[in-house]
């Protein structure tokens, strides 16, 4: 059991997103929803967090700055790409500037699917990697807490 | 008088070992009331130790290795004027061992030279400054009623401070919300989402270097509202009681008053904090007819 | 009493070989008399220590004539000088002082012979140290400073034999200050130091550095007014002579010394840049660094603090003391105010000097027994901490070119070294457990019990509080590790390197050493003046050297972290910060960052500040005029 799965602080980004899925984040940290009780905390600061929310379909003005955001955050760390833009570009998909997802500029864990994600799937997608977290700090411990190369995995 | 270096020890030794605690779960129960007064749920009342051990499971990340040697001596710092606090010493050098431990978390914001670490340096310099002379009245006047600067002389003395220092006690409660980093002084960092410069002081801090702030925080909260219990001393109940609501008030303080920009800082902290101070020094002199040689 | 003679004897034989030699000759023979002068100190410092208060019987006769002469040899210079410039105010004030020197010498002494003119107390002993250590040291240091200075100035005239003839002079003349028992001789070496410092102010001859010089001349001639003014009070007072002498005369009681105290507290005041006569110290800064280390930091403004001190049992108690005290005090809040809002970096340190100064005359001005004891810490302190700054900065200005804070970001990766050394000279200025901290918890302990002390409390606690402010600002400064800088450190010169690494070990082992030197010298002296002493308790000491210890022990755990950690760049709202910090702004157009310390000119504007200062402080001594007046009649 790690402590990592009872305090998993949250970076939010959107990578180009209509906006549609980021308030349906926020929407989770409200009275209604209240991730807070799960020790989530919105940081927005890399080095302060666990999880990368990504929203949007990235394009070339901002996967600089979400590889710099994934870099500067410390391992253990998982990546939930938010709505169906963030998986594979969603209707912009076809644009010129768009590069169609997440997972084309870092290592994606969980993909919540919806346009926009409604608040529960997203807190389904958060705690899901929570379980993807902690496998990965059991795993970083046995190598001697040595940060590890980290193959992706999708749900 | 053989035991009394003995009695310090303890209590020193007491203080490093279980203020940490303390100090934990006075933010875990700040985290829940908080988020009731939102009416939210809120988290666990444990969640500052969870968030704690936690952070001490990430990976060691650092933008330049002097982040180490700072953030190492703002805990060990903390640490020494908390125990030399709780042990009955000199309140003075505590105030003044306790400004070295701040500075050194200014300088390892400062080491690192994000945008971010450095205005929230700055503004951290600001808060110092400013309840800076107020603190010092505070144990000026603890001196001027109890005849001792000692810690344990004013504990024991069993004269209640408040009812010559209420001044004094209120420009205390002032800057209180300065060091515990309320709304609306909570310029450089705070707990809550920032969003402002970031996290401010903290923003290059991570994994084992930020547990280690964390935890200088709780040593913090347990020594400040123990200045608190010295204004009630000579009733344990009542000062007990006492921290309760004035921690409480600034829990909702807090909650309800917006962060306001540092010239406002200084200014309240200088002009109605040490108007506060000096003026109830002022009159406790002239009562008194206080000290001449 | 021989130590004594060579102590001022021996800078004036080396200053007038200095007028001959030519620089490597020069190099060796500075460093030769460096190590005798520090020798002969510590010598003097181990002889006498443990014996009270000792005078030595030297005629009077022969050496005041001597002087006299010298006195009106260099008034007519002055007035030459003055004339030349255009100066009047200056050429008024010298035939003022002249006249009243004639008067005196003439008309009044012809019939006195006091005796015990030369003495040697624990002060005398820690200001000879001061002078010779960390006097010769910078001495040392000058040599190759004005080597660089000269190198890169090359429109200003090779003036080096003269430099360092009027350097040696200098510190024979304070050697004289601190030995002299006999007040007329303090006043002539007092001038003699008013002189070099005019002179060496005034080393570039740019139209600037004339102005600079002539400025702080005649405020110290004001002074020197003032303190002629006293001789002559004393002369009629009492004809026989007697009350030259200083221990007589603080011994006398209030009636008849308040006067002739007040007047030569006023002198020290000019010569320590208070306000409202701080205006020539920060001019003062145009001068080469040595001058501003050795003249204007340790040495010879502490002339001007060393005479308050010894006339603080005299004030002790009274309203003229009081109404000094007072203008010490808000001297310290205000030039700790403006040197928030400076950014060169010579004009901070000359504004935390006053401040300091300001402080120490405000512990003298009290002058209860604790707070004589605070007075001659921080002049301890305080000398050694801001010699060393002034050297560092002046070594880096050298390199970097610049003067500026503002450009001495990432100092700590381009010049690691004297960043470390400016980090510790900085600590000692305004960290806990240092010296500075140690007697500022001191003074509040000591005027708590002192009438009025209050108001001594609130100006300490808010000047405390500025001075922690434009320290810590400067030393983020230097600590900021900017990447891919290139390190300019290597060219500086082994003297240099020598003398900067004695003098932050004296930091350091000052504020180790400082319970040793308040058991032995501090406090013996307080005793035979006030029958009482005072120290910190042995539990505030033991926790004070532990805390250094802690704080020294600090950097070495540094080792076990430089392996295993991963290193990144700082955030920048995820900008990409590899190297310079550029970020892509609108158009297109890549933008650098910078970031720059807060300077709140808006509060603590220097004109604004310095404008309430001279108010004050003018309103203050008026006062203090009045008084004294009415004492007089």
């Amino acid at each position: 059991m790690t402590y990592l799965k009872k305090s998993p602080w949250v970076i939010h980004y959107d990578a180009s997103s209509c906006n549609g899925c980021d308030i349906e984040v926020l929407a989770a940290l409200t009275p209604v929803y209240d991730v807070e009780r799960f020790g989530i905390i919105n940081t927005g600061n890399p080095k302060h967090a666990d999880i990368f929310l990504v929203t949007g379909s990235v394009n070339e003005q901002n996967k600089e700055v979400v590889k710099n955001i994934y870099e500067q955050i410390p391992e253990p760390k998982v990546v939930v790409a938010i709505g169906i833009c963030a998986a594979s570009g969603g209707i912009f998909r076809e644009c010129y500037n768009v590069l169609g997802g997440v997972d084309k500029v870092i290592p994606v864990d969980v993909f919540v699917p919806g346009c926009a994600a409604r608040p529960e799937s997203i807190i389904d997608g958060v705690v899901t990697a929570l379980g993807i977290l902690e496998s990965k700090r059991l795993a970083m411990k046995e190598n001697g807490n040595k940060t590890m190369e980290k193959p992706g995995s999708a749900v | 008088m053989n035991a009394e270096p003995v009695i310090s020890l303890v209590n020193a030794v007491l203080f490093v070992l279980i203020a940490p605690l303390v100090g934990g779960l006075i933010a875990g129960i700040d985290r829940k009331v908080t988020a009731r007064m939102q009416g939210r749920v809120g988290p666990p009342v444990l969640q500052p130790f969870y968030d704690v051990g936690k952070l001490f499971e990430k990976e060691n990340m650092v933008v330049t290795v002097t982040q180490h040697f700072y953030v190492l001596s703002y805990l060990v710092f903390m640490v020494v004027a908390g125990a030399l606090f709780f042990s009955g010493g000199d309140m003075l050098l505590v105030i003044f061992a306790f400004t070295l431990s701040h500075i050194f978390l200014v300088l390892g914001a400062y080491a690192s030279y994000s945008p971010y670490s450095h205005i929230g340096a700055e503004r951290e310099l600001i808060q110092i400054i400013a309840y800076e002379p107020m603190i010092i009245f505070t144990a000026v006047g603890m001196y001027m009623v109890t005849q001792s600067f000692n810690v344990s002389a004013i504990v024991n003395s069993g004269i209640p401070i408040i009812l010559y220092l209420p001044g004094v006690f209120i420009g205390y409660l002032i800057v209180l919300t300065i060091k515990l980093r309320k709304s609306p002084f909570d310029l450089s960092t705070s707990h809550h989402a920032h969003q402002e410069i970031v996290k401010g002081v903290t923003t290059d801090f991570s994994g084992s270097n930020l547990g280690k702030i964390e935890i200088a925080h709780w040593y913090e909260y347990v020594f400040l509202l123990g200045v608190v219990y010295l204004f009630f001393g000579f009733n344990p109940v009542l000062a007990v009681a006492a921290i309760i609501i004035a921690y409480f008030l600034e829990i909702l303080i807090d909650n309800t008053i917006s962060r306001v920009k540092w010239q406002l800082t200084l200014r309240s902290a200088w002009l109605i904090a040490g108007t506060l101070g000096i003026v109830n020094l002022g009159v406790l002199y002239y009562l008194k007819g206080v000290i001449m040689p | 009493m021989n130590d004594l003679l060579f102590l001022i004897g021996f800078p004036v034989i080396i200053a007038l070989l200095m007028l001959l030699v030519k620089d490597k000759i020069r190099n060796y023979i500075v460093i030769i008399s460096a190590l005798a002068l520090g020798i002969a100190s510590l010598y003097l410092l181990i002889t006498y220590f443990n014996k009270n208060t000792v005078f030595f019987d030297i005629s009077f006769e022969p050496a005041t004539n001597i002087m006299f002469i010298i006195e009106i040899l260099l008034a007519v210079y002055i007035l030459y000088l003055g004339i030349k410039f255009k100066k009047y105010f200056t050429v008024a004030l010298i035939l003022l002082q002249a006249g009243l020197l004639v008067f005196l010498e003439m008309g009044l002494i012809s019939g006195i012979h006091p005796v015990n003119n030369l003495f040697l107390d624990q002060f005398s002993i820690i200001m000879a140290m001061i002078i010779g250590v960390i006097g010769s040291l910078i001495c040392v240091y000058a040599l190759g400073y004005m080597e660089t200075y000269h190198t890169r100035h090359t429109d200003i005239k090779d003036r080096r034999k003269l430099f360092f003839f009027i350097l040696f002079i200098f510190l024979s003349a304070m050697f004289g200050v601190v030995f002299s028992n006999n007040l007329m001789w303090i006043f002539f070496f007092w001038e003699i130091t008013t002189i070099c410092s005019f002179v060496l102010i005034g080393y570039s001859r740019t139209p600037e550095a004339t102005n600079n010089a002539f400025l702080a001349l005649s405020m110290n001639l004001l002074g020197g007014v003032a303190f002629t003014a006293a001789l002559i009070y004393i002369a009629i007072m009492d004809p026989s002579g007697r009350l030259f002498e200083l221990d007589s005369l603080i011994s006398s009681g209030y009636a008849l010394a308040i006067v002739p105290a007040v007047l030569i507290c006023f002198a020290g005041i000019t010569k320590a840049a208070l306000m409202p006569f701080s205006s020539w110290l920060v001019g003062a800064m145009v001068a080469p660094t040595p001058v501003s280390a050795l003249l204007h930091s340790s040495t010879m403004v502490k002339a001007g603090v060393y005479i308050i001190v010894r006339f603080a049992p005299v004030l002790a108690l009274t309203t003229e003391g009081f109404i000094i005290a007072l203008v010490g005090a808000i001297t310290f809040l205000l030039a700790s105010g403006i040197a928030i809002s400076q950014s060169n970096a010579k004009k901070v340190l000359a504004y935390s000097t006053i401040a300091n100064l300001g402080l120490i005359v405000a512990c003298a001005g009290v002058g209860t027994y604790n707070l004589m004891w605070v007075a001659i810490l921080l002049i301890i302190f305080h000398a050694i901490a801001k010699s060393l700054l002034f050297l560092c900065v002046g070594t880096v200005e050298n390199r970097i070119g610049s003067k500026n804070i503002e450009d001495m970001g990432g100092l700590i990766v381009r010049m690691p070294k004297i960043a470390m050394m400016m980090f510790i000279g900085m600590a000692g200025m305004f960290l806990a457990p240092f010296g500075m901290v140690i007697s500022k918890w001191a003074a509040i302990e000591a005027f708590i019990t002192a009438p009025y002390g209050l108001i001594f409390i609130a100006i300490l606690a808010f000047g405390g509080s500025f001075t922690v402010f434009y320290w810590s600002k400067w030393m983020g400064k230097i600590i900021s590790v900017m990447r891919h800088q290139e390190v300019v450190e290597d060219t500086v010169k082994k003297e240099k390197w020598a003398v900067l690494y004695i003098l932050t070990a004296l930091v350091v082992g000052v504020c180790l050493a400082f319970p040793l030197i308040s058991t032995y010298l501090i406090e013996p002296f307080i005793m035979n003046i006030y029958g009482v002493t005072t120290g910190l308790s042995q539990a505030n000491f033991a926790i004070m050297i532990m805390m250094i210890c802690l704080l020294l022990i600090m950097p070495f755990s540094m080792l076990f972290y430089r392996t295993g950690s991963k290193h990144v760049s700082p955030y920048m709202g995820g900008r990409t910060t590899e190297g310079e910090m550029k970020f892509s702004g609108t158009f297109g157009t890549m933008r650098e960052l910078s970031l720059s310390n807060y300077y709140m000119e808006k509060y603590f504007g220097e004109d604004k500040v310095f404008y309430i200062g001279t108010l004050l402080c003018w309103g203050l001594l008026l006062i203090a005029g009045i008084i004294l007046a009415g004492v007089i009649l």
